[in-house]
């Protein structure tokens, strides 16, 4: 790295910064210095830096234009490491820190030398709007190839390879008034509003509060404006009803006053939050507001005008001239030439001049300007041009001189000789377009404004604009708005309004301004030097001329089809040039265009603010089980349920090797085929039913019937949409005459809940019936095997007799000493007991379990050997038999289905419309690959025929696929259109490589067809 | 009676309990920031929890025979005995949640039931699947700003009032018995979740967690 | 984000803690089995998707678990107001024919923003 370089262009004096205290920085590698109070922007100025960048299509040199949120070259990467990078910040809203690292986004090798320069300086000819969709869509499939070079030459910025050490968070806030902006309308506002008591947030996304006050030319109270600003901020900031956000960028509103408000906590003191206290504070912090009323008090724009070579460095707005001389002690140049439509821009060659720099003309493309500040720079001797403008920038690195010359608007030319005033620095204002991106991002269209050559948010309910926002400019009359915005806005969220005195202001004389937007040249603009409109996006005046030839009307179309406004730049320098020069195109006037719409983010948020804590191992909630603790300590691998982790299965150690998912399955299985197995079936959804119309409730809702279900029963049953369709299943269980439990699947269980009670609310309110879940409440240990009936009877009071306490009945007692509701109900088509015990007590008696089960081989089993064996027993798992389309009897499971029920049950109409009648639905068969070794894929079509000409006719899939270990074949469930009648049929799989497995239609039962193992 | 099955589901006290948080101490602590912690986390584990059905009107002069307090009928209000042991909240316009000491659940319920007879009620007993946790300090209120979508000003959120709301992508029921102190009510399979949320979100301002 | 008035709760509370369910005032017909199979249909399957004013089911999933109505505009987005299982709208298609900004000021009940 070279030596540090001088501050040549800072003044000695003025501004808001540090002088005592010095930052150092890199940027593109080359060491700087800067001062506290700087942004990156006004440090690289000071230092004389004038590229920064090189433009994203034509790669041109590229240089500092603005001091706020609407710089459109000044994007950088920052980030000293490779964790610490952060693409496409603007340098005139990064604040300087000791330290900082940045370096341009576009530019290969670097901007100074830029290699894809000479690509865009020759392709620039060739490259018109719709230059990619035109070239690069012909053959579509080379596209990926081209796009590769062309993001590369591109160069928008990169996201950081490695983890970002910061922390990120959302904070929920709630207020009656929101103010955004806080200059001097939006000051007076919150003033105004926190007076009456209102909860007031204000946010501002510079680094001070102020807004244009801090570098104004104009007193209030006959001080300087910021002394007023730091006496409000004092006042607000002694509320305790007011939240003062500084650094806070509103970026989107949304429905109903939501507005996301982005702050920036730390990024002004370091790369990554710095550790205080051994504590390392939020970086980045998401505001979701829900606001009573908002006030938009986001000021306005100063427009650049149009004209060649606008893009070359040493070309800035009027206004940010001043703000970097006024509040940033920096002239960014030597010799000015100023253009302007009007008079505040004046206010930068008055600024230069004191700054005791050269101001070599003001060109005013008025014939006759007259005002205060006009009068003041005739005073202070500056020679100005009327009836002129710079019609072209001369320079390529930086400027070197503007060419001048008499315009005549009505006619749109160059009416007079052009002369040449050498300069390094040429500002234009073309006046202000108000910051209506905000309101825009509501849906409220926008309305031209001829006065003020505007257009003025349009307004949803409970917003207001006030200010520059509202297109009101002379600094009484903002404030004004501002006070009578906030009064409003707190009498509509109950608050009365308080006196607030405002301020005197001087009333200053201004002259009207005159419409100018492009700036004719003397060659037409399709064969002129470039004029560019988004500097960001690189679209020229050219570029939207040519638009409209090519029959784009709308600025819609023309916007889409240039680029104009895109990304991160939003519009906010060029949308209103590029539709005035529509507007010219087509003869038409601005409104008669359109506008466009803006849409959120309105500078880029990082996605570490997006995200928040929602991120790595709080991504999504992860429900546990009383018993995860021991499934952890027992090696469990996972799997997720909804959000549940349910262990998947328990690879055991086998002489020092792990066991693979597939040994792991078969041993759990063959443990409960032939010993006893236990699973953790917490999971499932239960709901608790009581009243007397909980009988009659559940007849409503299940296929099935209910009426004869006595207490100490279970029942299985289905449940169907009102289409028919199978939804859910589980075992319910009557408690007593009017309770019953009812078990829903695990990923149904919260929907299940919503559906009995949508029914209850809207079709049924005059049963009795109530639902409470009680899932949480129960923990659910499943004993499953020949052996179970032995291991329980070991630690339980329940009589356990085969005769006393049947299959599909329930018994209260204890269980290890725990009060437990036992049940009798298999999933595996073994003898089952599930013991439900109250949570807290479930490690307990899961332990005292095993304590018990070692002499019988009480193996644990996740839910891979829980679907293998239900599905050996043809049992299905709704969700993954059923996805909405399958009907009781598509299942074959006619005898779950009480169609001679008395009450029209949900889904039975449905099963009698004739598509559900129809004898070839896809209906639920087994599947016996005639190779035993062959697992099916789930998911698998299935043909009838595998001769066919492809496409062949497919008719069905595979629903499930697993390897038994106690049939020693693979085997599977399947829907096969007209598969009831198929039995002993034949059908082909075609697999994605070629190969086609056979396979033979069967019964959905696999092992002990006459379920006697369960009953035992 | 109301024709309702009971179930005692608590029995003698040398039986070991869990609860819901016994996995997240043993596997993210239980940090203790000492002195200069703005916020303490604290679970009130093993209480009586009942959800209480039915019409306001049924079940009002029940309640207050049997537990000495009045069943608000205004949306979102919690009252508590004069102890703060007792406190039943208002979820829905048909459904409390009452909270007692642990074990006085059941003899609560039968008691309810006893007085209430044959009217149309539930009393769903769901001590096992929740858990309170209270917070308390003074950056409480800006922690559950950051995880709460629901609106906690003390303007908005009075000492008596409790709400079911979004917690990060969760839910639970948060209540505020005190001026000082803040309790979420958490279901227990959530509550790992939510304990984890807390820590991470209360680590900038120094973290007690007292068990 | 919706802000959305829960006529139970009798407050305003975040789009988060609702579900939508769909168009409102959707009676299952009483004697299903007199349905012919396109009336069936039309009661499963066949919705309304105004430009404008429409009534929608929502519920309280996350707080009350109560399922309520809302009238809103599809447009603006706005809601109109709020109302209980069983209660009819007071603004309708019909009764917007004035322009919509009005008739919302006009009925404060269930909205703020």
């Amino acid at each position: 790295m070279s030596q540090s370089k001088q501050q040549v262009f800072r003044l000695k004096t003025g501004g808001r910064i540090d002088r005592s205290r010095t930052l150092s920085f890199t940027f593109n590698g080359q060491r700087y210095q800067g001062h506290p109070g700087d942004t990156l922007a006004s440090a690289l100025l000071a230092n004389g830096v004038d590229i920064v960048n090189r433009s994203f299509k034509y790669s041109r040199p590229r240089g500092i234009v603005a001091a706020g949120a609407e710089e459109p070259n000044a994007i950088v990467q920052l980030g000293s490491t490779e964790a610490a990078q952060v693409p496409n910040v603007r340098a005139t809203q990064q604040a300087l820190f000791d330290g900082l690292a940045a370096c341009s986004t576009n530019g290969w090798p670097n901007v100074q030398r830029d290699l894809m320069g000479l690509i865009g300086k020759l392709g620039g000819q060739f490259m018109p709007p719709g230059f990619y969709y035109k070239t690069f869509m012909a053959p579509a499939s080379m596209w990926l190839t081209y796009e590769k070079y062309i993001r590369k030459a591109a160069g928008l910025g990169r996201s950081p390879m490695e983890a970002d050490p910061d922390s990120y968070d959302h904070l929920h806030q709630h207020c009656d008034v929101l103010v955004v902006g806080a200059g001097a309308a939006g000051l007076s506002a919150a003033l105004a509003a926190a007076r009456g008591g209102a909860r007031v947030i204000v946010a501002d996304e510079q680094e001070e509060m102020g807004g244009s006050l801090l570098g104004s030319r104009e007193t209030l109270d006959g001080k300087s404006a910021d002394q007023w600003v730091a006496r409000v901020l004092e006042e607000l900031a002694g509320c305790e009803n007011v939240t003062l956000l500084p650094r806070t960028t509103a970026n989107g509103y949304h429905d109903h006053n939501f507005v996301t408000l982005h702050e920036r906590r730390t990024e002004h003191l370091g790369e990554t939050a710095p550790v205080v206290n051994g504590r390392r504070p939020v970086r980045s912090r998401m505001h979701r507001v829900r606001a009573g009323q908002v006030i938009l008090a986001t000021g306005a724009h100063e427009r650049p005008l149009v004209y060649a070579g606008n893009d070359v460095p040493g070309n800035l707005l009027a206004s940010a001239v001043s703000t970097y001389i006024r509040r940033y002690g920096v002239v960014p140049g030597r010799q000015l030439v100023l253009s302007t439509s009007n008079d505040d821009g004046y206010r930068a060659a008055l600024d230069w001049k004191e700054a005791g720099c050269e101001v070599v003309a003001v060109v005013d493309a008025r014939e006759a300007p007259a005002g205060d500040w006009v009068d003041a720079a005739r005073a202070q001797g500056i020679k100005i041009i009327t009836g002129s403008a710079v019609i072209e920038a001369k320079g390529s690195n930086r400027v070197t001189a503007a060419r001048v010359a008499k315009i005549d608007i009505g006619a749109y030319r160059v009416s007079g000789p052009v002369q040449e005033l050498a300069c390094d620095t040429i500002a234009s204002s073309g006046g202000y377009s108000p910051v209506i991106h905000l309101a825009s991002h509501t849906g409220a269209r926008p309305t031209w404004r001829d006065d003020i050559l505007g257009f003025v948010p349009g307004l949803v309910k409970g917003v207001h604009a006030c200010g520059g926002a509202n297109g009101t400019y002379a600094l009484g009359d903002v404030l004004a708005e501002g006070v009578e915005a906030g009064v409003k806005a707190a009498a509509a969220t109950g608050h009365a309004a308080q006196p607030v005195n405002l301020p005197s202001v001087e009333r200053l004389q201004q002259g009207p301004a005159v419409a100018l937007f492009q700036i004719p040249h003397e060659k037409s603009t399709l064969r002129g030097p470039k004029q560019f409109v988004d500097l960001q996006n690189d679209v020229t005046a050219a570029g939207i001329e040519l638009a409209t030839r090519e029959g784009f009307e709308s600025i819609e179309h023309i916007k889409r089809y240039t680029a104009m406004g895109f990304g991160t730049d939003q519009g906010k320098l060029g949308n209103i040039n590029g539709m005035a020069i529509a507007a010219r195109c087509l003869n038409r006037s601005i409104p008669e265009v359109g506008t466009t719409v803006f849409r959120p983010n309105y500078t880029p948020v990082t996605f570490g603010a997006i995200v928040g804590r929602h991120c790595r191992d709080l991504f999504d909630p992860e429900r546990y089980t009383a018993l995860h603790q021991w499934h952890v300590e027992r090696g469990a691998e996972f799997e997720d349920v909804g959000q549940w982790k349910r262990p998947w299965y328990y690879p055991q150690k086998v002489n020092g090797k792990t066991e693979t998912m597939h040994e792991a399955v078969a041993r759990e299985c063959l443990a409960v085929r032939e010993k006893v197995g236990i699973l953790d079936a917490s999971t499932l959804g239960k709901i608790d039913i009581q009243g007397p119309d909980a009988r009659e409730f559940l007849a409503r809702v299940y296929t099935n019937k209910w009426e004869k279900l006595a207490v100490g029963k279970c029942r299985y049953g289905l449940m169907c949409k009102d289409d028919g369709m199978v939804t859910d299943d589980g075992v319910t269980s009557c408690l007593a005459e009017n309770h019953f439990l009812m078990t829903t699947t695990t990923g149904g269980a919260a929907a299940i809940l919503e559906w009995l009670e949508l029914w209850h609310q809207t079709e049924w309110p005059e049963l009795d019936v109530y639902f409470s879940s009680v899932t949480d409440h129960w923990a659910t240990m499943t004993i499953t095997g020949p052996e179970a009936r032995k291991l329980l009877a070991e630690m339980t009071d329940i009589d356990l007799d085969r005769d006393s306490f049947k299959f599909m009945e329930w018994r209260a007692g204890k269980v290890a000493g725990v009060p437990a509701r036992v049940y009798r109900i298999s999933f595996t088509g073994e003898l089952t007991f599930e013991i439900n015990v109250q949570a807290n007590y479930a490690m307990h008696v899961w332990q005292t379990l095993f304590k018990h089960g070692e002499k019988y081989g009480l193996t644990p089993y996740g839910t891979e050997t829980m679907h293998v064996l239900r599905a050996e027993k043809g049992f299905i798992i709704v969700g993954q038999e059923t996805d909405g389309s399958v009907t009781p009897e598509d299942l074959g499971m006619q005898w779950c289905v009480g169609y001679d029920k008395p009450f029209s049950w949900i889904g039975k109409r449905a099963l009698t419309r004739t598509d559900t009648k129809r004898e070839n639905r896809k209906q639920l068969v087994g599947l016996k690959p005639k190779d035993p070794t062959v697992v099916l894929e789930e998911g698998a079509q299935i043909v009838f025929d595998p001769k066919h000409a492809i496409p062949m006719p497919m008719v069905g899939h595979v629903t499930s696929s697993y390897y038994s270990p106690t049939l020693d074949s693979g085997f599977a469930l399947a829907v096969v259109k007209g598969g009831l009648k198929k039995m002993g049929e034949t059908v082909y799989l075609p697999m994605a490589d070629g190969q086609v497995h056979e396979a033979e239609i069967v019964s959905t039962v696999f092992y002990d067809p006459k379920g006697e193992r369960q009953n035992v | 009676m109301s024709n309702a099955a009971t179930f005692d589901t608590r029995t003698d006290t040398a039986i070991p309990v869990e609860s819901p948080l016994a996995f997240s101490y043993r596997h993210s602590g239980a940090p203790r920031a000492g002195s200069s912690s703005r916020v303490q986390l604290r679970e009130r584990a093993m209480l009586g929890h009942l959800i209480l059905r039915g019409g306001a009107i049924v079940l009002d002069e029940a309640v207050r025979d049997v537990l000495g307090i009045s069943l608000p009928g205004k949306p979102q209000a919690l009252v508590q005995d004069a102890s703060g042991e007792r406190s039943i909240q208002w979820l829905s316009p048909d459904e409390w949640l009452v909270i007692v000491p642990s074990g006085e659940e059941f003899p609560l319920e039968t008691q309810l039931r006893e007085r209430l007879g044959d009217s149309h009620y539930a009393i769903s007993d769901v001590s096992g699947g929740q858990t309170v946790l209270e917070i308390t300090g003074e950056a409480a209120r800006e922690l559950l700003m950051k995880a709460v979508i629901y609106d906690v000003h003390p303007r908005h959120f009075p000492v008596g009032k409790g709400v079911t709301t979004v917690f990060a992508k969760a839910t639970t029921i948060l209540r505020r018995p005190s001026e000082e102190r803040w309790e979420l009510v958490v279901r227990r399979s959530f509550a790992d979740y939510c304990y984890r949320w807390l820590l991470d979100a209360a680590a900038e301002y120094g973290v007690n967690v007292e068990q | 984000m919706f802000y959305i008035y829960c006529p139970y709760c009798g407050e305003h509370r975040e789009e988060e803690e609702f579900h939508p369910k769909g168009q409102a005032h959707i009676e299952r017909p009483k004697e299903p089995e007199a349905c012919s199979d396109e009336e069936w249909g039309n009661y499963l399957f066949f919705r309304n998707n105004p430009r404008g004013v429409h009534h929608e089911m929502w519920v309280h999933a996350v707080g009350c678990r109560k399922f309520f109505n809302v009238t809103r505009h599809t447009v603006s987005y706005e809601i109109l107001e709020t109302y209980k299982m069983g209660e009819q709208p007071t603004i309708t298609a019909d009764s917007q024919k004035q322009p919509r900004e009005a008739a919302a000021v006009s009925h404060q009940e269930g909205v703020r923003a």
